[in-house]
């Protein structure tokens, strides 16, 4: 045995109430759903919490509800039952296509969106379909519930707003058609598949004659959070579609983020490919739109 | 703690610390071997089993999460006759060298077999993105799983 975890406190909840409760009372806790990133997070010493709180038992909090104007996605959704679903292959397709490149599918069939929001990690796979998607996320605690803007749900590298006693409980996506049928999602890692991103770009577009109407880009793994490309989506927002705007757009991508160097790319690689992609996904985004010829 | 759950069509009970990882609950006290000890971190899948029917990697799961679940290994599916001819295959088309990876490797294309998720030769690549191999190179193994699924 290479890894020795913790010792822990092992509680296993079956409802919500449970959990909620347990949550308000108990110290230095933390929330297995998956547990495909606390187990390793425990294994490395990152995290020794005092108690686990298993709440993967808790049947109610895993569906995917499409409620026409909003799809609700409960926070113990498995990664696998988002690339199965009809509801989210038709009306949310980019987020299918980014967590469909999401570890193996032995970790799918695991983890969790609301874990992987929850671990907050910079290159979180769910986070950039669901930033451009401007998602809410709902927080659940003894107290009631609120709801946040996952734009301002993360605020650094495995953090997030979230109080102590409080639990991810769903996630709402607003539905637009337009959107979310114009979409492009790239990742690029170290190798094709079962990799963590240097960068990955999610970008969603309204397109009006010739015109960008409206443009959402988001990326991970190129600042301490996922974010919003906001530079590159006010500059192209009415501008006539043309190679060079797009090119131009692109370039300005620098300026919303501000990547590390690490094991997986050196800062100046991920600047570097972060504005290929951005301009990449922008192309093909277009393309979806029926938008034929973009060269001048 | 007491832990019980179905192992192999059997039901088992275990006693197991809070912080016990499945993989070493299977090898050490429960005798089934053919779950490998890998990377230990969710990297390599030699250490799969199907839990509830999906293939998983029993390193990232600790023993009480598995409470009243199904675990299946290599060692439970030995009647399947499917699972037999896949064996089979890996046998005949040299997708066997050390074989420290084939459980693994079969239980993830066992079940990708069975849900029919393998349509094309890409179908199989991607279903096995969680396994390593160290010997074969691949080739073999995916010629292996696509001529079970797609003959
Ligand atoms: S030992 Fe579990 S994935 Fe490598
Ligand atoms: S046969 Fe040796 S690791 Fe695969």
């Amino acid at each position: 045995m290479f890894y020795k975890l913790p010792e822990i406190e092992y509680i296993r909840v079956s409802e919500l109430d449970e959990v909620l409760s347990l949550l308000s009372r108990k110290e230095d806790v933390k929330v297995l759903a998956g547990g495909t990133d606390l187990v390793i997070d425990m294994k490395i010493g990152r995290y020794k919490p005092k108690t686990v709180i298993d709440i993967s038992g808790i049947k109610s909090l895993r569906y995917i509800v499409d409620e026409g104007d909003k799809i609700r996605i409960g926070a113990l959704t498995r990664m696998q039952d988002i690339i199965e679903s009809p509801v989210i292959r038709e009306k949310l397709p980019v987020l299918a296509e980014a967590v469909s490149m999401l570890g193996s599918w032995q970790i799918r069939n695991m983890a969790t969106v609301g874990g992987n929001l929850c671990s907050a990690s910079p290159a979180a796979d769910s986070a950039p379909p669901l930033l451009v998607h401007e998602a809410k996320i709902k927080l659940t605690s003894i107290e009631g519930t609120r709801e946040i803007p996952i734009t301002e749900f993360f605020t650094g590298p495995r953090k997030t707003v979230m109080h102590k006693i409080e639990l991810l409980h769903e996630i709402i996506v607003p539905y637009d058609e337009d959107f979310a049928r114009t979409y492009s999602y790239a990742k690029l890692g170290r190798r094709n598949s079962f990799t963590l991103s240097v960068v990955a770009v999610a970008t969603v577009l309204k397109v009006r004659g010739r015109r960008f109407e409206d443009v959402r880009i988001a990326l991970n793994a190129v600042a301490p959070t996922p974010v919003r490309a906001r530079s590159v989506e006010s500059f192209l927002r009415g501008k006539e579609i043309g190679e060079e705007v797009i090119e131009e757009a692109s370039e300005l991508v620098v300026n919303d983020i501000s990547p590390i160097s690490d094991v997986r790319a050196s800062a100046e690689y991920r600047r570097h490919v972060s504005m290929v992609l951005v301009r990449d996904t922008l192309l093909k985004a277009l393309e979806k739109s029926g938008v034929k010829e973009v060269s001048k | 703690m007491l832990v019980k759950f179905r192992l192999n069509g059997k039901d088992v009970e275990v006693d197991v610390y809070p912080n016990e990882i499945l993989l070493d609950t299977l090898r050490l006290k429960l005798g089934v071997r053919s779950v490998k000890r890998g990377c230990e971190r969710g990297e390599c899948g030699t250490c799969t089993i199907l839990l509830n029917g999906s293939p998983v990697n029993s390193c990232l799961i600790l023993t009480p999460h598995v409470e009243g679940a199904e675990v299946i290994t290599v060692e439970g599916l030995e009647k399947d006759s499917k699972f037999k001819e896949l064996v089979n295959n890996f046998v005949n088309e040299g997708a066997i060298q050390c074989g420290f990876c084939t459980p693994g490797f079969l239980l993830t294309a066992y079940t990708a077999i069975i849900n029919q998720k393998i349509k094309t030769v890409d179908d199989v690549k991607k279903s096995l993105e969680g396994n390593l191999c160290r010997c074969t190179g691949y080739v073999k193994i995916i010629e292996a799983v696509a001529k079970t699924a797609l003959k």
